[in-house]
């Protein structure tokens, strides 16, 4: 989304600029179906309206992720978001409204659109309802058109960053190749959004046979954006943070419209409520579990709760629900909502309802269980992993950094020049890739993007005389990313079965081995979500020898050599990961993750930004703290 | 879910270059097997690493042969079901089969404008340079989207303010 954003916001300001800047778009897949919308969506989930305020936007944000977001992020988001969800309507995103009777209507009809005051359907005080399953082929149409196809080559894999030969903390290109044909691509650009989404199957997912696919991010997403960003230098932030959403078992399909909208509730095997049975428990973590909502990481810690004292399974009491909005329902009504139910799926996790069907589940006949997945990292759903940016500088971002130990090369304050700009000069960000702030979705994914691409437009207008320079020479980047088809070229006649030889490894069993640490040390689901320090140690001793073993990945053809980059992508993903939840010494998102030894939240230590910066020498991450600032009145979430 | 292709519909795309499923396949998965080496199907199409199929469905939707069906993961789902679409130009249509033989059939709309008629600058101001540090985007609020926020709001900005007034 990120980078259709991107698309369209820059050729304006290009041509503003005077027209003799040269862009150019990637993507490892074809962009009409590419990301992490490319099933379609049935709800916008970040729509401000012109009844709430940005201030307000910020606040919620920072709650849900446990009061440790950078309001400056979300401030601007709030301000800028809703100028994209109106652009998606004008170019024929269906957007559902409410009529004056209070009826609502789905997309297709004519109803005044929301730039002219047109009411939608709230699902949720920030959500609104779409039929969205062509969602991501609009937004690409928009985004092909503006920037043109000659601008855009898909199917590149972009595997690395490079810098600046006379300036290692400038950006200066980047290297990929052809899933498609034997080519290998080198880009020199004095600007970069990096935008490749958030970071799936990290950890042992629940299914392990064929149903290993079915991860709840969309399992292409590889962690491609903080990989390359570290190796670049950049400087990351709250790694430590993971996203561990409860939904329907097995599919993961959505439960937002359940609670939100269907007002369903979800029970113990008893038919208790667990939020209510267990509502003590949210005065553990004040203050973020005593606002209207609590932080989506303690309600699933209320859950767990339930399962690990057996009384499992858990229930999403459908049957219930439904039949209370029959009560006040025409028939038609519920018709039109039985339909909602199913499009919910539809729209954006097809897999849940090959499970419906196959197991006759009808839901108002009978109820489906809920369960935790295995964790993801990503900055723009309720996830705030990402990389240290950029911020707006008139919304009272501090200037100054007030806790020690931060590296001296690193800028100090929350904005140093360019909107959405990491610690690198000329490398940008922009949706998952942005740490610290969360709850964008696809529409502040977007808008993110947009922001990304003006401040880019910028900098290469202050840059005019920069003429970057790889710091490597081609040969040895083409000699490293063929690695993997050099190993298997090498060895693979050593033994009579292709995939058992000692000389290589193939990236499936490389990956296998990364879940299953990550999964069994690092707060999988194996061990419900909980480590501790001596655990860490073990993983960062595997993971050490996982990293050596990534160079003796084989590819056996440009399919498995997509593979083997993903995968180095993962690890270096996992390790930042490890090494933040290391590095804080307390349990900041319970229900997410347990540190055994640290099993509180300490705000008087803690209330602060982990950040870390990766050394591609000694192949290592150093992780200090960053000050946390309000901008924004929270204690009005508690009134 | 993972895809698989019906041996008597897929037709190959003709023999052309990049087939539609290729083409789309988000995760790199649906491969022609131009030979008949990987499958004993020569000029037909199939999904090359199943157990990496995240349901997307996006091939299912473009194939033009309506060859491309899904099969719920055999680790989970019980025998029997499917979940079909037929993707038009504004909207698409769903086949829900049952294992006990139930059939629901939705039908919603999928976009309000015809395929490829977006115009992306049309009725669009130029951006102007001069703003270019400004907040907000380069068509001037034109979509009546920008909230610029009750400035009382922000707590650091406004104590700054007061305090180089004084
Ligand atoms: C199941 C599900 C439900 C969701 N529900 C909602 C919802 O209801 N409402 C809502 O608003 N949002 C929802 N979201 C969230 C929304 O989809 C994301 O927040 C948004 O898409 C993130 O945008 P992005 O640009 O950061 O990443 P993406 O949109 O994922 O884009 C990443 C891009 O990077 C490319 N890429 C990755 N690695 C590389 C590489 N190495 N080289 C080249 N290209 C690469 C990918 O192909 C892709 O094009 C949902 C997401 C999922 C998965
Ligand atoms: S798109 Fe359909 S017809 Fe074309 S190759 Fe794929 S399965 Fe066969
Ligand atoms: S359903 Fe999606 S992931 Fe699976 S093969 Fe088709 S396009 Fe690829």
């Amino acid at each position: 989304m990120a980078c259709c954003g991107a698309a369209y916001e820059i050729g304006p300001w290009v041509q503003a600029a005077g027209g003799d800047i040269k862009v150019k778009l990637l993507d490892k897949a074809a962009m009409d179906r590419s990301g992490a919308v490319a099933q379609g969506l049935s709800a916008i989930n970040t729509y401000i309206g012109s009844e709430q305020d940005p201030a307000d936007y910020a606040r919620m944000v920072s709650n849900d992720l446990m009061g440790i977001t950078r309001d400056d992020l979300a401030y601007d988001l709030g301000r800028h978001v809703d100028e994209s969800v109106h652009l998606f309507e004008e170019w024929g995103l269906p957007i559902w409204k409410t009529d004056e009777n209070g009826e609502r209507h789905d997309g297709s009809k004519g109803m005044t659109p929301l730039k002219d005051g047109g009411k939608p359907v709230r699902s949720g005080k920030w959500q609104i309802m779409i039929n969205g399953e062509s969602y991501k082929w609009i937004v690409a149409e928009a985004a092909k058109k503006a920037l043109g196809m000659d601008n855009i080559q898909e199917r590149i894999f972009i595997v690395k960053l490079v810098n600046d030969k006379n300036d290692k903390n400038r950006i200066a290109g980047a290297i990929g190749f052809s899933v498609r044909e034997h080519k290998l691509y080198v880009f020199k650009a004095k600007a970069i959004l990096l935008a490749a989404g958030g970071c799936v199957n990290i950890f042992r997912p629940r299914s392990v046979g064929e149903g290993q696919g079915r991860a709840w991010y969309p399992v292409w997403n590889a962690g491609s954006t903080y990989a390359m960003a570290a190796e670049a230098g950049a400087e990351l932030t709250m790694m430590e943070n993971r996203f561990v959403p409860t939904r329907f078992k097995d599919g993961y399909g959505p439960v937002g419209a359940w609670f939100l909208l269907f007002k369903s509730k979800a029970t113990n095997a008893f038919g208790e409520v667990y939020m209510d049975r267990n509502k003590e428990m949210l005065n553990d973590y004040p203050p973020y579990g005593q606002a209207a909502v609590p932080a989506s990481c303690l309600r699933n810690h209320l859950m767990l709760k339930e399962m690990r004292e057996g009384r499992g399974p858990i229930w999403m009491d459908t049957v219930t629900a439904l039949a209370n909005l029959r009560e006040t329902l025409s028939p038609r009504e519920v018709k039109h909502l039985e339909a909602e139910a199913w499009e919910d799926f539809l729209d954006m996790c097809i897999g849940q309802c090959g499970i419906w069907a196959g197991e006759n589940i009808e839901p108002e006949k009978k109820n489906s269980e809920l369960m935790p997945t295995e964790p993801y990292l990503l900055g723009s759903h309720s996830g705030c992993c990402g990389i240290w940016t950029s911020g707006p500088d008139d919304v009272g971002a501090p200037s100054d950094e007030t806790e020690a130990g931060v590296p001296d090369y690193l800028p100090k304050g929350w904005n140093w020049g360019y909107r959405g700009m990491t610690t690198v000069s000329g490398l940008f960000t922009a949706g998952d890739g942005v740490g610290a702030s969360g709850h964008k979705f696809s529409s502040g994914s977007h808008a993110e993007g947009r922001m990304a691409a003006k401040a880019m437009v910028k900098y290469v207008m202050d840059n005019k005389d920069l003429s970057p320079e790889l710091d490597t020479d081609v040969d040895t980047l083409i000699e490293e990313i063929y690695r993997p088809v050099r190993n298997y070229l090498e060895h693979k006649d050593y033994s009579t079965a292709i995939d058992v030889n000692p000389n290589y490894v193939t990236p499936r069993m490389l990956q296998f081995r990364l879940q299953k640490i990550m999964d069994e040390y690092v707060a999988g689901i194996a061990t419900y979500y909980t480590t501790n320090e001596h655990m860490l140690d073990l993983a960062e001793q595997k993971l050490e020898m996982l990293k050596e073993d990534a160079l003796k990945m084989r590819a056996k053809d440009l399919h498995e050599l997509l593979r083997a980059w993903e995968n180095y992508h993962r690890i270096l993903t996992a390790e930042a990961h490890m090494k933040h939840i290391q590095f804080r010494q307390e349990s900041r998102y319970p229900g997410f993750y347990y540190r055994m030894d640290k099993n509180f939240v300490d705000e008087e230590n803690w209330k602060c930004f982990v950040n870390s910066v990766y050394d591609k020498e000694t192949k290592t991450y150093q992780c200090f703290k960053r000050a946390h600032v309000d901008l924004v009145d929270k204690s009005k979430l508690f009134k | 879910m993972p895809t698989f292709v019906r041996t008597e519909k897929c037709d190959g795309c003709k023999g052309q270059d990049r087939t539609a499923c290729m083409y789309i396949c988000p995760h790199d998965l649906m491969n022609l097997d131009k030979d008949g080496s990987e499958t004993g199907h020569a000029m037909k199409a199939f999904n090359q690493e199943p157990e990496q199929c995240w349901e997307c469905y996006s091939c299912i939707k473009i194939c033009p042969q309506q060859a491309i069906e899904a099969r719920p993961y055999a680790d989970i789902v019980p025998l029997g079901a499917s979940v079909q679409p037929l993707r038009g130009t504004d909207s698409i249509m769903w086949t829900i089969k049952f294992r006990n033989g139930t059939i629901k059939r939705f039908k919603f709309p999928i976009r309000t404008t015809p395929e490829g008629s977006i115009d992306p600058y049309g009725g669009k101001a130029a951006a102007e340079i001069a703003k270019i540090d400004e907040p907000g985007f380069f068509n001037h609020n034109e979509q009546n989207g920008y909230r610029s926020g009750d400035p009382s709001e922000l707590i650091r900005k406004s104590s700054k303010k007061r305090l180089t007034s004084c």
